[in-house]
């Protein structure tokens, strides 16, 4: 692999870049899924090919193939020169890049059981188990279930200098019960909705989630919903599971906290953000429980943002966000980090794949777990009144990340520190700094778990991208409850 | 770029390495590229050249699928291994139907529109450059800043099984993208289409513009129910959320929000909606994920859900089913995506009916005396799934109007509407044009004028 980027790295070097690099990736999939008892689909594939990024004439050229051969390597190189040429007649100023010091690095991401080594049939034989049991629950009319491993190896060159060679596996399964009945149709998810859960782990993944031992209780609460009373509108202090929390940190706080949204480089597409270039060390985000780092290290867990060198080569880094309610830090590259002061960059620039520029991305954007003992039962336990919420059914934000809107599969009130009723289409909104600021209670660490968002769409062309999201189920009080429903 | 022969010999050396009762190649790709603007800077400038092919064995009722980007003879030999081994530890499935053969895939009786134009495979980066910087000429003669995208691509995609069906799509697009930004405001507009030479950078750029500048300083007014005018690419932005739920599997599954609803009034008798690749304003490929050709579907009728579209497996099970009676007519229509996969189909070459009366924009304002401008809607997500209850923001261009006149920009509003309840209240509509959003697919929509339109909460801009 060397050799290859090394003829790209010589041609964009002769025809004057001033900064050069090329990342190489094999990727390899497999994907199953079942629905009523039949496989859905059954897919493998692999993909293998670079990109060559380059600095010349003080601008940006990308260019990528999925042709090895050194006249198609070389001729990609001289493209990615043409082309950072063209984009330097409209600029403003030179890119700057934060120096980093070049690396020569191995990394693998830990795993114990390598998932691809696992049968086929096994895989289908435990998706069509769970397909089974939920199907054995009267009134589930639809059993969905997926499972997918991803290995991703890469290797990085850089005209500094670097030769990084990362691989990473990623294990990523769940299922849902639909049930449809006069006019109404609900559902429950199981582990988190929208695919389930997904670690950078290997197959030990799926043997930890007892996904057939839940799979009878989903099904259940999927019909149950159907004749549960409809969730309340008004103001009430609520309960977040740990996944939605996830999905609400992902949403009001890793995507506004991305450099390049807030200097406008998205502007058009993902949008910009609210947390200006003057509110870094100034605002007070949430209340003082609330403490929310960027955490891409391998000490932080098996995220999705997990990694050992993001895609220009910066090591991993753990960077506080929020700090006792003080937003204290954004996402950073190393062309950005000029901006807030920084002397190097984040180390948050990842690309969907070979043939895509990396961008900022979230890494693991997780929330830190209460320090006192509190358990999700004990936090209902503590609260006289108010709604437990669990696992996402929708989420909508506006472009500066203000105004948000999610709701959940399943609520349940809570009286007197009690779980009662079940409530169906459950929902809840506000603005992200009232929101946070809101929080006055959070499990601790024996209930937080590192959720995986895989599929957080952003840049233009889009890339879809795995993010990380410890959370812990926590409680905010006084929010508006049910205007999803209001009006309709 | 792949021609059709050069396929179809990479098909013939495939079949060679199969073992399978039956094999179907899917070939695509192209080049790609795309210029990124913003700040009145190109900030990010890439392409792409790259090629896929996508292979289905099938065994006795068991089918399974495998794709490389690899062309080489071993790399071919490894994609049909990998996909028979697959297909080979399946469960037979009873629903699973032979490959068609080209009987079923007959040469169309019109010619098909060309979706190919020179001057888009043509297009360098140079010239995108020039675009962009008419571009920001206009933003900076506006002292505002502008953010976007010119986009372009030159692709096929073929198909071929070894019961001798075989087609061949080439095609081109291009699409610009402007967001020009104020203090605090925002413009935006979209375009695009397989010839570039329709697109118009300083037209875009100047519409963008102007809604910036007169929806600056944005006043607050209250949520609630308003009349709203959406222009085309809010309404494809919404509706393009229901038809997902068009595809005959999505009845048998019971996801849809037609399930009991089929045939019976559920929009305003002023909605005619047709599913036609081949309309002059559409693009895409004209045969589905088997090789089906796509035939022009009237889907809704006088706002009666009269039509739904099928993959060949989907149809049979539907005229089995306990709902063939309550469903219109039940046929293949070439709908269907690749196989194998859950989804079974669904229409994407939407094209809205001109209603017999259209009115542009300037006339349902003029028409208005108290209501709402949207130029676009952002993060749209499905609340309820039967209601079809759709959540989402206004973005960059909300106006304020009454006395038949814009105002003044307002403070975006967050929606949660119900798409059978927007449908049903549709006083007026334009004639539709080729739009793009952000949330859906590109289809043939119109501008519309619809009351009571929910607004449930203000944002802080």
């Amino acid at each position: 692999m060397k050799a290859i980027a090394d003829w790209a790295l010589d041609v964009a070097n002769h025809l004057g870049a001033s900064y050069a690099d090329v990342r190489l990736a094999d990727d390899r999939h497999r994907g199953l899924s079942t629905k009523n008892g039949k496989v859905g689909s059954a897919s493998v594939a692999e993909s293998l090919g670079f990109g060559v990024r380059v600095i010349a004439d003080g601008a940006w050229g990308f260019a990528a193939s999925d042709d090895l051969t050194r006249a198609a390597v070389e001729a990609t190189a001289a493209r990615a020169v043409e082309i950072a040429k063209a984009s330097s007649r409209v600029k403003l100023h030179d890119v700057q890049l934060a120096p980093e010091k070049a690396m020569t690095a191995e990394w693998t991401s830990p795993f114990q059981i390598d998932p691809f080594t696992t049968s086929v049939e096994q895989n289908i034989e435990l998706l069509l188990t769970i397909d089974s049991e939920l199907r054995s629950v009267p009134g589930v009319t639809l059993a969905e279930t997926n499972l997918n491993f991803r290995r991703e190896e890469q290797w990085f060159f850089s005209s500094e200098g670097a030769d990084i060679h990362q691989t990473k596996y990623t294990t990523g399964t769940g299922y849902v019960a639909h049930a449809f009945a006069g006019s109404e149709i609900q559902k429950r998810s199981y582990p988190n909705s929208y695919g389930g859960q997904w670690q950078n782990k290997g197959y030990e993944l799926v043997e930890e989630l007892k996904l057939v031992e839940n799979a009878r209780r989903v099904g259940e609460e999927a019909v149950a919903l159907l004749t549960a009373d409809k969730c309340p509108e008004g103001v009430f202090n609520i309960i977040l599971d740990g996944s939605q929390l996830g999905l609400q940190i992902h949403e009001s706080v890793g995507h506004p906290i991305e450099l390049d949204r807030v200097l406008g480089m998205e502007a058009n597409f993902a949008g910009t953000s609210f947390l200006t270039l003057d509110k870094l060390r100034t605002l007070r985000y949430g209340s003082e429980l609330v403490n929310i780092v960027a955490d891409a290290r391998q000490e932080h867990g098996p995220g999705l943002g997990t990694f050992a060198f993001d895609d220009e080569g910066v090591p991993a880094q753990c960077t506080p966000i929020i700090t006792n309610g003080l937003f204290t830090g954004y996402l950073s590259s190393r062309e950005t980090a000029h901006t807030i002061g920084a002397s190097r960059s984040g180390g948050t620039l990842r690309a969907e794949g070979w043939n895509r520029l990396p961008i900022i991305r979230m890494t693991n954007i997780s929330i830190h777990p209460g320090e006192k003992p509190l358990t999700r039962e004990q936090l209902i336990a503590s609260t006289d009144d108010g709604i437990y919420m669990e696992t996402n059914r929708s989420w909508s934000i506006d472009d500066k990340r203000y105004n948000f809107q999610f709701g959940c599969e399943a609520g349940w009130e809570i009286k007197n520190g009690k779980r009662t009723r079940m409530l169906k289409n459950p929902s809840y909104s506000g603005i992200t700094t009232e929101f946070w600021n809101a929080m006055d209670a959070i499990c601790s660490r024996d209930e937080w778990t590192l959720w995986g968002t895989p599929h957080c769409g952003k840049g233009q062309p889009q890339q879809v991208m795995g993010t990380g999201h410890g959370a812990a189920p926590a409680r905010f009080a006084g929010v508006k409850v049910g205007s999803a429903y209001k009006g309709t | 770029m792949l021609n059709k022969d050069q396929a179809a010999e990479i098909f013939e050396k495939l079949k060679k390495h199969s073992t399978a009762d039956e094999v179907e190649a899917l070939i695509y790709g192209g080049k790609s590229a795309l210029t990124r603007f913003a700040n009145n800077t190109i900030h990010q400038n890439v392409a792409e050249e790259s090629y896929s092919i996508s292979v289905r064995t099938a065994f006795d009722g068991r089918t399974a699928r495998a794709t490389t980007n690899k062309f080489d003879n071993d790399s071919l030999q490894r994609v049909v291994q990998a996909s028979e081994s697959l297909a080979k530890v399946q469960h037979p499935d009873p629903d699973l139907l032979p490959m068609p053969d080209a009987s079923e895939s007959p040469a169309a009786a019109e010619a098909r529109p060309s979706r190919h134009s020179a001057q888009t495979a043509g297009l360098t980066p140079e010239l995108r450059a020039d675009a962009v910087e008419k571009i920001v000429q206009v933003a900076t003669g506006h002292k505002l800043t502008t953010a976007g995208v010119f986009a372009s691509s030159e692709g096929v995609e073929g198909i071929f099984n070894s019961h001798g069906l075989n087609d061949w799509h080439a095609y081109t697009s291009s699409e610009i993208s402007v967001t020009m930004l104020a203090g605090d405001s925002s413009g935006w507009q979209k375009a695009n289409s397989p010839d570039v030479t329709q697109l118009d950078p300083t037209g875009l750029a100047e519409v963008s513009a102007r809604k910036a500048l007169e929806s600056a300083r944005p006043r607050e007014i209250p949520a609630g129910k308003y009349t709203v005018i959406l222009e085309p690419a809010a309404v494809l932005d919404l509706a393009g959320f229901m038809f997902w739920d068009f595809g005959g599997l999505s009845i048998l599954d019971q996801r849809s929000f037609l399930n009991n609803r089929v045939g019976t009034q559920i929009f305003g008798a002023n909605i005619n909606i047709w599913d036609d690749v081949a309309h002059p304003l559409q693009s895409g490929s004209p045969f589905d994920g088997e090789g089906i050709p796509r035939q022009r579907v009237h889907l809704v009728e006088n706002g009666v859900v009269k039509r739904l579209v099928y993959a060949r497996a989907t149809a049979k099970k539907m005229a089995q089913s306990e709902y063939r009676d309550k469903v219109g007519p039940v046929a293949a229509t070439g709908h269907g995506f690749s196989l194998p996969n859950e989804m079974g189909e669904a229409p994407m070459n939407i094209v809205f009916s001109t209603p017999q009366d259209p009115k542009t924009v300037d006339q349902m304002i003029a028409s208005t005396e108290r209501g709402i401008l949207v130029t676009r809607l952002w993060y749209i997500r499905e609340v309820d799934p039967y209601d079809k209850i759709l959540t989402g923001m206004t973005r960059d261009g909300t106006f304020y109007v009454e006395g038949g006149k814009v105002r003044h920009g307002i403070l975006n509003f967050r929606f949660n509407e119900s798409l059978i309840h927007m449908l049903s209240n549709v006083e007026a509509m334009g004639t539709p044009v080729r739009a793009s959003g952000e949330e859906s697919f590109d289809m043939v929509a119109p501008p519309m004028k619809v009351r009571d339109f929910n607004f449930t909460e203000v944002t802080k801009f």
